[in-house]
């Protein structure tokens, strides 16, 4: 099979200020995207303030001091999309804009990066506050299975580990922030010297860096914060089990694996597939399709910058249990282990990694449109053109480095069994497996 | 030099010309319609496939079956196996789905277009001659079964779930599209092969076709794949479709909850029935929809969230189908605010009709909303797909994307409050709370909504 040309070009240049810029142009749709990128995220939280940088999102919508009634109205009164989101790594804004509106976006993004505080009232922050544990509750505390996330950060990390907290942070420390939080934030985290700016679409480059000097050229620069790193390490397998609201027993198995970018990071991404992808994939046929003792399985490598974990899960169907099922995946990860996967698999796996990097070229704005990309890359990397160098990391994989992949960080004696059983039913989880708290 | 004022903001220039997609319409021999567009971003070509029908043409005790026979369109075709069908569609890279809606089920393939015939081919065995194996048919709605099982634990699916049957009744409309417990039991592989036979006809189906290759190389693809789709000699369902079912008159539930111990959030929704997709109303309604619930500056979020701090967020819809559609408001709050939150949602809903209606500022903002991002929608090859299908779904003309703007533009605020006095009902409103009813139930007394009905959630 010929390799197709994917491609995404760009021109980056780099303010005085230190705000990098990455301009790429495609006119098939009259629209920009702008995209933002802090380069903080909740691992640059401390422990007892967990849960800030995404609060500290949220204030970013609530209006800056030249603009000083909320962030919505005026773009969407543009005909503006917008959004933003808080992961452990980085803080993304985007608006996706009619051509004609792009002055009005670049004048409300950079508004906020260089003159937030002034129009920062407790009233918003404590509002904002009380907006979040809603959404905690929402997505978390109040869904199935909702609580994983944080057993499973809490238990494959050690309690100074900035990846050991979640996101979304607890409860008592979102009760417990207070305004005076916020101001020393932002001078740290927001500033052109920690941030990535993205213009894609419908503009042509020169204009495009105009603007930005133009918008973002006369915000002051800021000192950039050290890298966050930390090591973790899994020296035994850890039992453990949460009680839940739901009908059905799911198991949580979860590694340390190869940081975003770093060597085996898309060899454990191609596992994930192989694993537990799809109804070709092998715990699906085996547990799903063939001997019906589940009822989903899934599986991915969840990539983070100083430290990534590989996931796979399964729902046991009625009647069957996760002791067994867990039994079945590990027979099937030794396997993978001693043989790796097929030629089959590998052309498989080759074909649908060419279509998604393909089909990721057909958006210019959002979350994952080229402009978050592009960012994405530029602020992991150093590198936005690293969109190649992506595609190359998969076109290389063979089944060698996969089976080296697999072998190096899926050990059985060293990862986290985690057993979400329906209240009071102990027993149904792997056998010995003691329970794990969460809040 | 570019000086910035930071005084004012930037207006917003002129919008920009867009044209939207030039669409043609073909007949095939067996009297499949067939769109095809030219999309030309990417190297990369959706096929979308629209069976009427939908969930809407469930037999009655038989609510599940359409969405267990789109489910198994790929099952099994030729001498593939399910594992060989999915084999093949990873093969090409391709994302296939399947949207079993009210009135219809699309099924959707987006490929390279290097890939294209190989798509084809395969989607067209999917929607005409899916093998339909009995093993695999037992394996699906036992899945189905068990999915059913865990949706009792989700809120916003026991609320979706309730809501329908507090709206529609007895209605072929009432249910999800993946049914009851009881029904999908009642389901056999002939029900499967029968549904099948009947909805599955190239006269009631259409075909969009909108990739990076010319309209009649489209076309070709279209014909290649689909030509052998001959109709079947049974004669077409007698049953009137679930748009012309007149709702039966339901007796008015003003509150009703369906209680969820120790819940830390209540669901809620609060609506009643209003109209149909196609009502010349169509642009006051979505106006209308802007201002109360349809943005993140909507009035009732920017209540319950912004001002209240109550939510993660709350919205209002239309929930379109074919026939008559809900009106429906939805948020999920802090348990301790339940009655607070509803209170103030109740308010807002009646005061777009009369006593607040939409300011000239709201007006503006919402048009502008609905209208300078439009072209945005058509970015995508899939995108575009869907939007062409959605014209089949409603019998909109072709001309329907060039005159959106224009109409909405046309929209006064007296036309809003006609349209809210006209569609939207306070005293046909029906509350319901998926929550902690021992925890809220004091405070729903002072709602004046009578005591509520206690439902069970009935998967």
């Amino acid at each position: 099979m010929t390799s197709l040309a994917i491609d995404l070009p760009f021109t980056k240049r780099t303010l005085a200020n230190g705000l990098d810029v990455i301009v790429h142009e495609d006119r098939h749709v009259p629209i920009v995207a702008v995209n933002v990128w802090y380069h903080v995220g909740s691992k640059n939280e401390r422990p007892g303030r967990t849960g800030f940088a995404h609060l500290f999102e949220h204030l970013m919508f609530e209006g800056s001091e030249h603009y000083n009634a909320g962030f919505f109205p005026p773009l969407q009164q543009a005909g503006a999309l917008l959004n933003g989101s808080t992961n452990a790594d980085r803080t993304n804004y985007w608006e996706v804009v009619p051509t004609s509106a792009v002055d009005r976006a670049l004048w409300m993004e950079s508004d906020r990066m260089g003159f937030l505080l002034p129009a920062l009232t407790r009233e918003r922050f404590e509002t904002q506050r009380d907006v979040v544990l809603n959404e905690r509750r929402q997505s978390y505390e109040n869904r199935p299975y909702g609580m994983v996330t944080m057993a499973l950060s809490s238990s494959l990390y050690s309690s100074d580990h900035p990846y050991s907290w979640v996101t979304i942070g607890s409860a008592d420390d979102i009760r417990a922030m207070q305004l005076e939080d916020v101001q020393e934030f932002f001078r740290t985290y927001y500033h052109p010297a920690n941030a990535s700016l993205v213009l894609a679409g419908d503009i042509e480059t020169g204009r495009a860096f105009d603007l930005a000097e133009a918008y973002f050229g006369e915000i002051p620069t800021g000192q950039r914060p050290g890298p966050v790193s930390n090591g973790a390490a899994l020296s035994s397998e850890q039992r453990l089990l949460l009680e839940d609201r739901v009908e059905l027993p799911r198991v949580y198995l979860a590694w340390h694996s190869p940081a975003m970018f770093k060597a085996g990071d898309a060899e454990m991404d191609l596992l994930g597939d192989l694993l537990a992808n799809g109804k070709t994939s092998r715990l699906y046929k085996t547990l799903v399709y063939d001997l019906r003792m589940a009822l989903d399985v899934s599986g991915y490598q969840s990539s983070r910058e100083i430290g990534s974990f590989f996931l796979l899960v399964a729902t046991a169907a009625p009647g069957h249990a996760l002791t067994d099922i867990v039994s079945r995946i590990d027979d099937e990860l030794r396997r993978v282990v001693e043989h790796g996967p097929t030629g089959e698999e590998m052309e498989r796996a080759m074909a649908q990694a060419e279509a998604h990097f393909m089909y990721r070229l057909q958006t210019v704005g959002g979350f994952g449109g080229k402009s978050d990309q592009l960012n994405a890359y530029n602020v992991l990397t150093g590198n936005p053109g690293f969109f190649s160098a992506d595609l190359e990391r998969y076109r290389n994989a063979t089944p060698d480095s996969l089976r080296a992949a697999a072998r190096a960080h899926l050990r059985l004696e060293r990862r986290v069994v985690l057993s979400v059983i329906p209240r009071g039913q102990h027993g149904l989880a792997v056998q010995g497996s003691t329970p794990v708290s969460v809040s | 030099v570019i000086r910035i004022d930071r005084s004012r903001l930037p207006d917003v220039g002129v919008d920009p010309t867009f044209s939207f997609p030039a669409i043609v319409r073909h007949v095939l021999g067996n009297g499949l319609r067939v769109c095809t567009i030219e999309h030309r971003s990417v190297p990369v070509i959706t096929f979308s496939v629209q069976v009427d029908g939908g969930s809407g043409a469930d037999p009655e005790g038989l609510e599940g079956l359409s969405a267990i026979v789109a489910d198994m369109a790929d099952e099994g075709i030729r001498d593939l196996s399910a594992i060989d069908v999915s084999d093949a569609l990873s093969r090409i890279g391709a994302d296939y789905d399947v949207d079993v809606g009210g009135d219809a089920i699309d099924f959707t393939l987006t490929t390279l277009t290097r890939f294209a015939a190989r798509g084809a081919a395969l989607l067209a065995d999917f929607v005409v001659r899916p093998r339909l194996p009995e093993n695999e048919f037992t394996r699906v709605r036992q899945l189905r079964l068990d999915r059913l099982r865990q949706l009792k634990d989700v809120a916003s699916a026991v609320a979706e779930q309730t809501f329908l049957r507090l709206l529609y009744g007895s209605h072929p409309y009432a249910h999800l599209a993946i049914g009851s417990d009881a029904t999908l039991r009642n389901i056999t592989l002939d029900h499967v092969a029968a549904f099948h036979r009947q909805a599955f006809q190239p006269a009631c189906a259409t075909l969009v076709v909108c990739g990076a290759l010319s309209h009649e190389e489209l076309l070709r693809l279209a014909e290649d794949a689909f030509a052998g789709w001959s109709a079947a000699d049974s004669a077409p369902s007698r049953a009137p479709r679930a748009s012309d079912v007149v709702p039966p008159a339901v007796p008015l539930t003003k509150l009703a909850v369906v209680t969820r111990d120790a819940a830390p959030q209540s669901e809620l929704r609060i609506g009643h029935l209003a109209t149909r997709r196609v009502t010349p109303d169509y642009p006051s309604l979505l106006v209308l929809n802007a201002v109360l619930g349809g943005q993140f500056v909507s009035r009732l979020n920017l209540k319950l969230r912004e001002e209240k701090g109550y939510t993660y967020g709350a919205r209002t819809s239309f929930e379109w189908r074919r026939g008559i559609s809900p009106f429906a408001l939805q948020t999920s709050v802090h348990t301790a605010s339940t009655a607070d939150a509803i209170a103030d949602a109740l308010a807002e809903i009646e005061a777009v009709r009369g006593s607040r209606p939409p300011t000239i500022d709201e007006m503006t903002l919402a048009k502008a909303s609905l209208t300078r991002g439009y072209p945005r929608g058509f970015e995508t090859a899939q995108q575009v797909a869907r939007s062409v299908a959605m014209l089949s779904l409603y019998g909109l003309p072709d001309t329907y994307f060039e005159e959106f703007v224009p109409k909405v533009n046309a929209v006064t605020s007296a036309d809003v409050v006609d349209a809210a006095t006209r569609y939207l009902d306070p005293s046909r409103l029906t509350t319901l709370v998926v929550g902690d009813h021992s925890a809220i139930s004091d405070s729903l007394s002072r709602l004046n909504l009578g005591s509520p009905q206690l439902l069970a959630a009935q998967f």
